[in-house]
């Protein structure tokens, strides 16, 4: 009797347990098959990429390499065009983000602590501007580059330098509205102590903001680099010329040809060009993650 | 006004209110270069786009809605009405859906593995969308598809991926939510962490099954999140340009054209600039909305705070 008594609680501890267990088996099985279907593009890419063309051509069994050859890896590297891409998605991108920080963090700092007439208006204004798409803006955008180019005889059409003037659009909205979030958080006692001691507010700026804000202002940073090096709808308007163009639409205009596709060497092209943002997300995956959510819950 | 009186002891009279004004034209030059950025490359081409609208193709004369009334009456505008519809609409539900279920399943496990699991998942959010449309592309190549190997090994017939209108769609749809679920995924996740533990408690002291516990507990918390990502899911995919130009560029017969992929190639391929500025101007409709809600968001936020 006692003993039946004392049993039936256990049981049903037991019962839930099992229960979390299950649930625990499932979740991780469940994981497991997202995580295939999520990796597998990028795996399919590293396998094709380290193919010889023959290789493919054969297709006997895709899901594997056989013959592992750097070949794609040697001639897409001594390759002039990629180089040129390269090159150019990468000053594209760090001037943008250099653009960026200096049009944004001031924004950000006025609209969160010094206010001025219609600042607020102003604050709700570039969240909104950033919800406006980039393919509602490129074709007024290219109209008037090719009327400014007109007009000033300055060739801002098919040069990779127009991309930093206009990518800004893109990310400037976005890390203004983060940042401010970040800035109406530091407490407001010590840009109060500090003008007390006579601080002017650049110095406020500079001396408290800007370290205190320091993780904001990185996971800005990666935001309006990952941006930048990833946009692909400016470039296809804006360039044509091969030494122009940055990488993703380098890769697809020029190494997809007609329907001759070598695919090992657009494979290789499109894993090296994904290389600088998967680096960044694995070296500073929390502030990227912190990047990405902070525009929805401060917001 | 602790904060003038440093100023005060240089000019003793009209200093405070001197002062003053200089804090807000300070506040005022710092904002400059964002507000300039803003009114010349976002306002004022959005605004350029509704002239644009009203002219010609050589852009000589005034055709008032003259672009419109063309567009109206070709059948592959409405077509791209409703693939743009479908296809928005079909990918950020499944985008939602999978996020929503995912995030519970890497809740689930320990913390000490979520990292792990959460950082691989989030690999297709972060690889450039127009590299991994590449490779999707790729694995869907009418005579090297790697999925239809997988098919002729099961004894299944070869699928065309691509070439078929309505393979096509399903495909542009499923790289889209391929490529968003991860965004998804993250939003919910830090959602349920913020969700307090004791209710859950409670609603299993009360006797929930987890079906009443996600709709009477997880449901409501994240309403808010919830309601804001699939909106601004709803906007960029409603405005996807590169996965669906790069899959199919439109095709087959252009069958999968959607509103930013059409404007493109009638207005940029086709050199037809009003034509395409008219085409994209039907993204604004979404905006509107989107737009409503938002500042209504805000301006409930200043009222609490």
């Amino acid at each position: 009797m006692s003993s039946a008594v004392l049993d039936a609680p256990r049981a049903k501890r037991g019962s839930i347990s099992r229960d979390r267990k299950r649930a625990l088996y499932w979740s991780y099985f469940f994981l497991f098959l997202f995580v295939i279907f999520f990796l597998t593009p990028p795996f399919y890419m590293l396998l094709t990429s380290l193919k010889t063309s023959g290789e493919i051509a054969e297709a006997k069994f895709p899901w594997w390499v056989f013959h592992p050859s750097l070949e794609n890896y040697t001639s897409l590297l001594g390759s002039q065009d990629y180089h040129d891409f390269f090159i150019n998605s990468a000053l594209v991108s760090l001037c943008t983000v250099a653009v960026t920080m200096l049009i944004s963090i001031p924004a950000a700092f006025s609209l969160s602590r010094m206010k001025f007439w219609g600042s607020t208006a102003l604050a709700a204004g570039v969240f909104l501007t950033y919800l406006i798409p980039e393919t509602l803006l490129f074709i007024p955008l290219f109209k008037i580059f090719s009327w400014v180019t007109e007009l000033t005889g300055i060739e801002f059409i098919n040069h990779w330098w127009v991309l930093i003037i206009i990518y800004p659009t893109l990310t400037v909205p976005f890390c203004t509205w983060i940042m401010i979030g970040y800035f109406a958080s530091i407490p407001k006692e010590l840009d109060e102590a500090a003008l007390i001691d006579g601080a002017g507010w650049l110095q406020v700026l500079v001396r408290i903001f800007i370290p205190v804000a320091l993780p904001g202002i990185i996971a800005a940073t990666i935001f309006a680099f990952t941006v930048s090096w990833a946009d692909f709808l400016y470039p296809m308007v804006f360039t044509t010329s091969a030494d122009q163009l940055v990488l993703p639409a380098g890769i697809v205009t020029t190494l997809i040809k007609g329907d001759v596709f070598d695919w090992g060497r657009i494979m290789t092209a499109a894993l090296l060009g994904a290389m600088p943002p998967l680096l960044i997300y694995a070296f500073l995956m929390d502030y990227y993650i912190a990047g990405l959510t902070a525009g929805a819950t401060k917001g | 006004m602790a904060v003038a009186l440093p100023g005060q002891r240089v000019a003793p009279r009209g200093g405070l209110r001197r002062l003053a004004r200089r804090k807000s034209t300070v506040a005022f030059m710092l904002a400059l270069p964002l507000i300039l950025l803003i009114a010349g490359l976002v306002v004022y081409p959005a605004l350029y786009s509704l002239h644009l609208a009203t002219l010609n193709k050589s852009m000589e004369h005034f055709v008032g809605l003259g672009n419109f009334d063309f567009l109206f009456k070709r059948e592959l505008f409405w077509m791209v009405v409703k693939q743009s519809c479908i296809f928005a609409i079909t990918a950020v539900i499944f985008k939602a859906l999978t996020g929503f279920v995912l995030a519970h399943f890497v809740h689930n496990i320990p913390t000490k593995k979520q990292r792990k699991w959460r950082g691989m998942l989030l690999i297709p959010w972060v690889i450039p969308p127009a590299m991994s449309t590449l490779a999707w592309f790729w694995l869907f190549d009418p005579s090297y598809s790697a999925f239809n190997w997988i098919l002729n090994y099961v004894g299944m017939d070869n699928v065309n991926w691509l070439g078929q209108p309505n393979w096509a769609r399903f495909s542009v749809i499923l790289v889209n939510v391929w490529y968003g679920a991860p965004f998804f995924l993250i939003m919910y996740l830090a959602a349920l962490k913020s969700v307090p533990e004791q209710l859950y408690e409670a609603a299993e002291i009360d006797g929930a099954n987890w079906w009443q516990k996600i709709r009477y507990v997880t449901l409501p918390m994240m309403r808010n999140i919830i309601s804001i990502t699939v909106l601004f899911s709803l906007i960029v995919t409603f405005a996807n340009f590169d996965i669906v130009r790069i899959l199919t560029a439109g095709g087959p017969i252009d069958q999968t054209h959607i509103f930013a992929t059409w404007a493109f190639k009638l207005g940029i391929e086709g050199n037809d600039i009003p034509l395409g500025a008219s085409v994209s101007l039907f993204m604004f409709p979404i905006l509107g909305v989107a737009a409503w809600f938002i500042l209504r968001d805000i301006s409930n936020r200043g009222q609490e705070a």
